[in-house]
């Protein structure tokens, strides 16, 4: 196993350079007096929120609260029951559910690789967010095969590779050490320093500066 | 790389790589084959008569043992939320994904036949018509199983019900492959319009089957 230190931020100059000269982000959401329904059944209502570049809300929630089904809807993964969506570009969403999105049988850099060519990323993309994860010494390695932390961090890879001004990401830090933790708190800043924004659903405590908290109740 | 070209190249390797499923519909094809010679004993020229129908119905029965594994996989693992957000239309995945599926089972089983055809003792003759019928059908198997897969992309273990589906949907395909199929064999001037007609069935399916099974993907997100 590669120890937490070896990958802080700091140590990714690649990911560090890639992020410097990308243009910055300017795509705000706004959802008014959103429902939404899942099997037929309305889990959230009445919900309305703004989320300006560089903005950060948390989800906060009881289980079946319905914060996934919201961030589902948010990102433009389920259509609203009533209420309405609005945002200036469609393609500026990304989602990242509990779900690491990745094929056991291929490799971290396949896997990788795959969603560089899905979201249209520029080819580089792929080895900058699997050094700003710490994945380098996996890049070989079956996903099936990485444990719970890493696997996690190959699924958090999505975003970074997506590039996309919006990010909903639901239990992003669920099954990370304390040192993935601050990575991925500082990948969150330096996203919202673009100009990105981010929605983060979770139960666990994770440290966003300046984060609306937002409780959802059935 | 392309999403579309990005997805073909990642579920043909997919199928290839340890459980994954195209060598499943080529082994499940020999043993429907080998199983139905041994029942059917040693009249050769019954075989050879029947040799083009069994091998039209085995290739399609195979086929369809493969596609709970075209979208289930995808809608398990949280990969179809990434299929769904990506910048190109859902419509032109969901072909990626039928034209995957036939890469890794319909060209396999087109490839698998002549060797299958000598165990039934086919003609000589009958082969290419054989070969031709099965090489445009499959594409059509692929691209109407792809739909019903997608339909149950959501449910374990819907091997049946996606038999069910596809079924009636297949029979088209199944009547005017076979009739060519056996048409050319028999030297039948009705080859050719079979073969049109089969040709018809595969071209319609690959415009209806990504739409549809677009729509079916985005009804299983939830």
């Amino acid at each position: 196993m590669v120890s937490s230190d070896r990958w802080r931020w700091e140590r990714a100059p690649v990911w560090s350079a890639a992020m410097s000269d990308a243009s910055a982000f300017a795509v705000s959401l706004s959802a008014r007096d959103l429902a939404v329904a899942r099997g037929g059944r309305i889990i959230v209502e009445n919900v309305s929120l703004d989320l300006k570049p560089g903005d950060a809300i948390v989800l906060k929630g009881a289980n079946g609260a319905g914060k996934t089904t919201l961030l589902r809807a948010l990102a433009g993964l389920l259509p609203p029951a009533a209420g309405e969506i609005t945002l200036s570009d469609e393609d500026a969403r990304v989602f990242c559910g509990t779900l690491n999105a990745s094929k056991a049988a291929l490799s971290v850099d396949e896997n990788l690789q795959f969603w560089t060519a899905l979201y249209d990323a520029p080819s580089g993309a792929a080895v900058s967010a699997r050094s700003a994860l710490g994945l380098d010494a996996f890049a070989a390695r079956p996903a099936g095969q990485l444990s719970t932390g890493y696997a996690r961090r190959l699924g958090l890879a999505r975003l970074l590779i997506a590039n996309r001004p919006l990010w909903f990401v639901d239990e992003p830090i669920a099954g990370l050490d304390a040192g993935s933790v601050k990575t991925f708190e500082a990948i969150l800043n330096q996203h919202r320093e673009k100009g990105g924004g981010v929605i983060v659903a979770t139960h666990e405590a994770i440290d966003i500066p300046n984060a609306r908290m937002m409780e959802i109740s059935h | 790389m392309s999403a579309f070209a990005a997805v073909i190249v990642r579920d043909v390797t997919l199928a290839f790589r340890a459980g994954g499923g195209a060598l499943q519909a080529v082994s499940f094809f020999a043993l429907t084959i080998v199983l139905f010679a041994l029942a059917v004993g040693p009249d050769l020229s019954l075989m050879s008569d029947i040799a083009s129908p069994v091998l039209w119905a085995g290739a399609l029965l195979a086929t369809m043992i493969s596609l709970e594994q075209i979208y289930r996989p995808d809608r398990e693992d949280g990969s179809l939320d990434a299929l769904v957000e990506c910048g190109d239309s859902l419509v032109f995945i969901a072909l990626a994904k039928a034209l995957a599926h036939w890469i890794s089972t319909g060209l396999l089983l087109v490839a698998a036949a002549p060797l299958l055809a000598l165990l039934l003792n086919l003609e000589g003759s009958a082969l290419a018509p054989l070969v031709i019928s099965l090489l445009i059908g499959t594409v059509g198997l692929s691209l109407i199983g792809a739909f019903a897969g997608a339909l149950a992309a959501a449910l374990p273990r819907a091997g049946v019900l996606i038999a069910v589906i596809v079924s009636p949907l297949y029979a088209p395909i199944l009547i005017f492959g076979s009739g060519a199929a056996s048409a050319g064999a028999a030297g039948d001037p009705q080859y050719g319009a079979n073969l049109m007609l089969l040709a018809a069935s595969s071209l319609f399916a690959a415009i209806i089957s990504p739409l549809a099974s677009a729509a079916a993907l985005r009804f299983n997100l939830d």
